[in-house]
């Protein structure tokens, strides 16, 4: 959890908004340390998290959670957090016939699949246990990242679905939040990406996007974030509220500041 | 990612060889080297394996390229776990060279080998492999080299742009007399007989391998790609990289090297059409790979012909699931080859991306331009001097066309004439310096015609250089 970027947020962990879908987006760049900003955030905040990491392993964001202050292996003992190791789980569904349906069985899929038992991996996952439970505050879905799944076969309509479903059962029935991640490919032609992309920023409440500088690679200013908030149910008539900051990444935070305010510009 | 301790972890058996984390509570961010095991904590002592070493960032255990230059450009080595992607040039010389220069690295440090290849056998490739230079011949040749080049261009002040002569230039190594991580290579001679033999390798060569009946059922990869997996899977699990198999520890890296993935003779079709059937192959394949390799001791150089692939937004998918991926651009061929700009290079080398492994930030160079060439035996990677590539893309110092701009309107507006007129001598002057750079298409002509109207600065795109009026006309 990088404090700066709560601040530019307007949040903390314990006063966070429920039932917002937050859309990650980088272009050019790596937006992966927003993911490990919410990871963190959210096992601050006390929320179960069901963490779809499909592109990393279990050792990368715990070796990073524990500069930012959390520990992954703690949280997942005691039950906190669910991790799907989305690599792992690829050898197993490839290499071995699985007798239940995988949460990555579209993998062993001529056709484009569906995402339904991946769904159902999130769904049994967050469920709210009975009277008992540890108390968490309320159920978070982070995805890392969505661009994986299109490059993998599935359609940009089933990527949809999927995220439709969560939504209806984490943001709406459990009142939880979503989080997830999806790549840019900016001019190259992916018109599923688009799509996929377009899709979700109308749904989102929250959108973080992460893009490299116009002028190319700087050793001081990494990049450019713009933050965007948006009230997808109501009327468009109310301006969304929008912000532009540049950061800088370090070995344990992100610094943030204004436009042309590097610190080493300056 | 740290791999070796991270096995243990992940497959929750009794632990692999090298990190018998006996504790539970080990973490895997674990300093490797002999002198961080004893001191913190009574768990045994980590045994370090040839031809690696630790990176001075995060303690993840890295391997040589077989390129101390590009080593020293990708953050200190390939990181154990990782996957290499050469994207390779027009003629695959340079690339097939880079692979080459992996596998010998494995030779020499004594690594396991697993080579792939679906056009050449992999024990041919291993006969080609270049020879290591000794230590003491090559500090010689070094010497040589270093006295010959002439470098006036460094004491040269740069007229147009003073700020960049403050940037690095790039550092030539020497032979380190000592070093167990990196060796240098004589690319004209073959690598001993007897170092081969000594050798553990495996070899899969496609055509080879007899059809089988599938265990799995067709789940969309090429049939090549599905027997790949198989295979590595195989050897992975059977000599106990990844520390499940109860019987066999291993304590040694497994370098697999495949080459010209995606070409059609690996039954794939994705250089052929754009919207194939097996389109999503090639990177379902690299997912899986990257499964495989991220659980076990192993590192892996791939070398594609992505220029030609058809869709590009392959590429883009192909980039994000690997981890470093280096673009190699030879002048062979092009009309760059009889340009007296480029004459001391080979080819262009572009690194497209390195990956962040266990932290937010990654060791990216500062310098983007960066030229390989294959002089004397050695393979070196240079900065290309700045202004003769900015003059090439058409860029000027930010404010320079601006002025253009204002010279070619009609004279009265703006309050910069007097020094509009400085700028039109300078600019008059870059013209005519210019004149060797053919423009593809001439521009429309506007004022008075003694200056022609200068593109704008065009802008990296991916990273990519984008076809810009001053290039001498190739196509993207």
């Amino acid at each position: 959890m990088f404090p700066e970027l709560n601040n530019l947020l307007n949040t903390t962990p314990d006063r966070a908004e429920q039932g917002k879908l937050t859309l990650l987006c980088d272009a050019k760049t790596d937006g992966s340390f927003l993911v490990h900003h919410f990871l963190s955030f959210y096992l601050k905040a006390n929320c179960k998290v069901c963490f779809v990491a499909l592109i990393q392993s279990f050792s990368h964001y715990n070796i990073v959670g524990q500069k930012l202050g959390v520990n992954l292996t703690m949280a997942r003992e005691r039950g906190q957090l669910v991790f799907l190791e989305g690599l792992k789980s690829a050898v197993d569904v490839f290499f071995q016939p699985q007798e239940k349906p995988h949460p990555l069985q579209f993998l062993r899929e001529a056709n484009a699949g569906n995402l339904k038992p991946l769904f159902e991996f999130v769904r049994e996952a967050l469920k709210p246990v009975g009277s008992g439970e540890a108390g968490w505050t309320y159920p978070v879905l982070l995805v890392d990242d969505l661009s994986v799944l299109l490059s993998l076969g599935l359609g940009a309509v089933a990527v949809l679905d999927f995220i439709h479903y969560c939504r209806a059962t984490v943001c709406w029935e459990l009142k939880g939040n979503v989080v997830v991640l999806v790549h840019d490919s900016g001019d190259v032609e992916d018109e599923e990406n688009d799509i996929l992309l377009n899709g979700l920023s109308h749904q989102s409440h929250l959108i973080l996007r992460a893009e490299g500088l116009a002028t190319g690679f700087c050793r001081d200013v990494h990049g450019q974030l713009r933050i965007l908030w948006r009230r997808p149910s109501q009327s468009t008539s109310q301006r969304d509220q929008s912000l532009t900051y540049q950061y800088k990444i370090q070995d344990r935070s992100v610094s943030f500041f204004a436009k042309g305010m590097s610190p080493a510009v300056l | 990612m740290a791999a070796v301790a991270t096995c243990g972890g992940d497959a929750g058996s009794a632990g692999s060889a090298v990190a018998t984390a006996s504790k539970s509570n080990v973490t895997s961010f674990q300093r490797r080297g002999p002198r961080a095991s004893g001191t913190n904590d009574s768990g045994p002592r980590l045994v370090s394996i040839t031809g690696t070493r630790p990176s001075v960032r995060n303690g993840q255990l890295l391997v040589s390229t077989g390129l101390p230059a590009l080593d020293q450009l990708l953050g200190g080595g390939l990181a154990v776990g990782t996957v290499l992607l050469i994207e390779e040039d027009k003629y695959n010389i340079y690339s097939s060279l880079l692979f080459k220069y992996f596998l010998a690295e494995g030779i020499v440090n004594g690594h396991t080998l697993l080579v792939a290849s679906a056009n050449e056998d992999p024990a041919n490739i291993l006969q080609e492999l270049p020879a290591p230079l000794l230590d003491d011949n090559c500090k010689k040749e070094f010497d040589e080299d270093v006295y010959n080049r002439k470098t006036p261009e460094s004491n040269i002040k740069m007229k147009i742009a003073w700020r960049y002569q403050l940037l690095p230039k790039m550092e030539q190594i020497g032979p380190v007399s000592s070093s167990r991580f990196g060796h240098y290579y004589d690319a004209s001679k073959r690598i001993p007989q007897e170092l081969i033999e000594a050798s553990k390798w495996h070899g899969f060569f496609l055509p080879e391998k007899i059809p089988s009946t599938l265990k799995v059922e067709p789940c969309s990869l090429t049939h090549g790609y599905i027997k790949l997996l198989q295979f590595i899977q195989n050897i992975i699990y059977e000599e106990g990289f990844d520390g499940s198999n109860p019987q066999k520890k291993q304590k040694n890296i497994l370098r697999i090297g495949i080459q010209n993935l995606g070409s059609p003779l690996w039954g794939d079709d994705i250089c052929c059409t754009e919207n194939g059937d097996s389109s999503h192959s090639l990177t379902k394949f690299l997912y899986v790979l990257r499964g495989l390799l991220r659980t076990s001791l192993s590192v892996c150089i791939i070398t594609m012909p992505t220029h030609l692939i058809q869709n590009k937004a392959v590429i883009a998918h192909i980039t994000n699931l690997s981890d470093i991926v280096v673009g190699l651009e030879s002048f062979i061929g092009s009309e760059r080859e009889t340009n007296p700009l480029y004459k001391d290079y080979h080819g262009l080398i572009h690194i497209r991306q390195i990956p962040r492994l266990n932290n937010l930030v990654c060791d990216e160079s500062d310098v983007k331009d960066l030229g390989f060439k294959l002089k004397r035996k050695l393979f070196t990677i240079e900065w290309v001097q700045d202004n003769y590539l900015r003059q090439e893309r058409n860029i000027y110092p930010p404010g320079f066309s601006y002025l253009l701009k204002q010279k070619d309107s009609a004279w009265g507006e703006g309050s910069l004439q007097h020094s509009t007129f400085l700028m039109s001598f300078l600019a008059k002057a870059t013209a005519f310096a210019s004149r060797l750079v053919r423009h593809s298409e001439p521009l429309k002509q506007t004022g008075s015609g003694r200056i022609c109207q200068a593109a704008g600065p065009r802008l990296w795109h991916d990273g990519r250089r984008q076809e810009a009026p001053g290039l001498l006309g190739i196509p993207p």
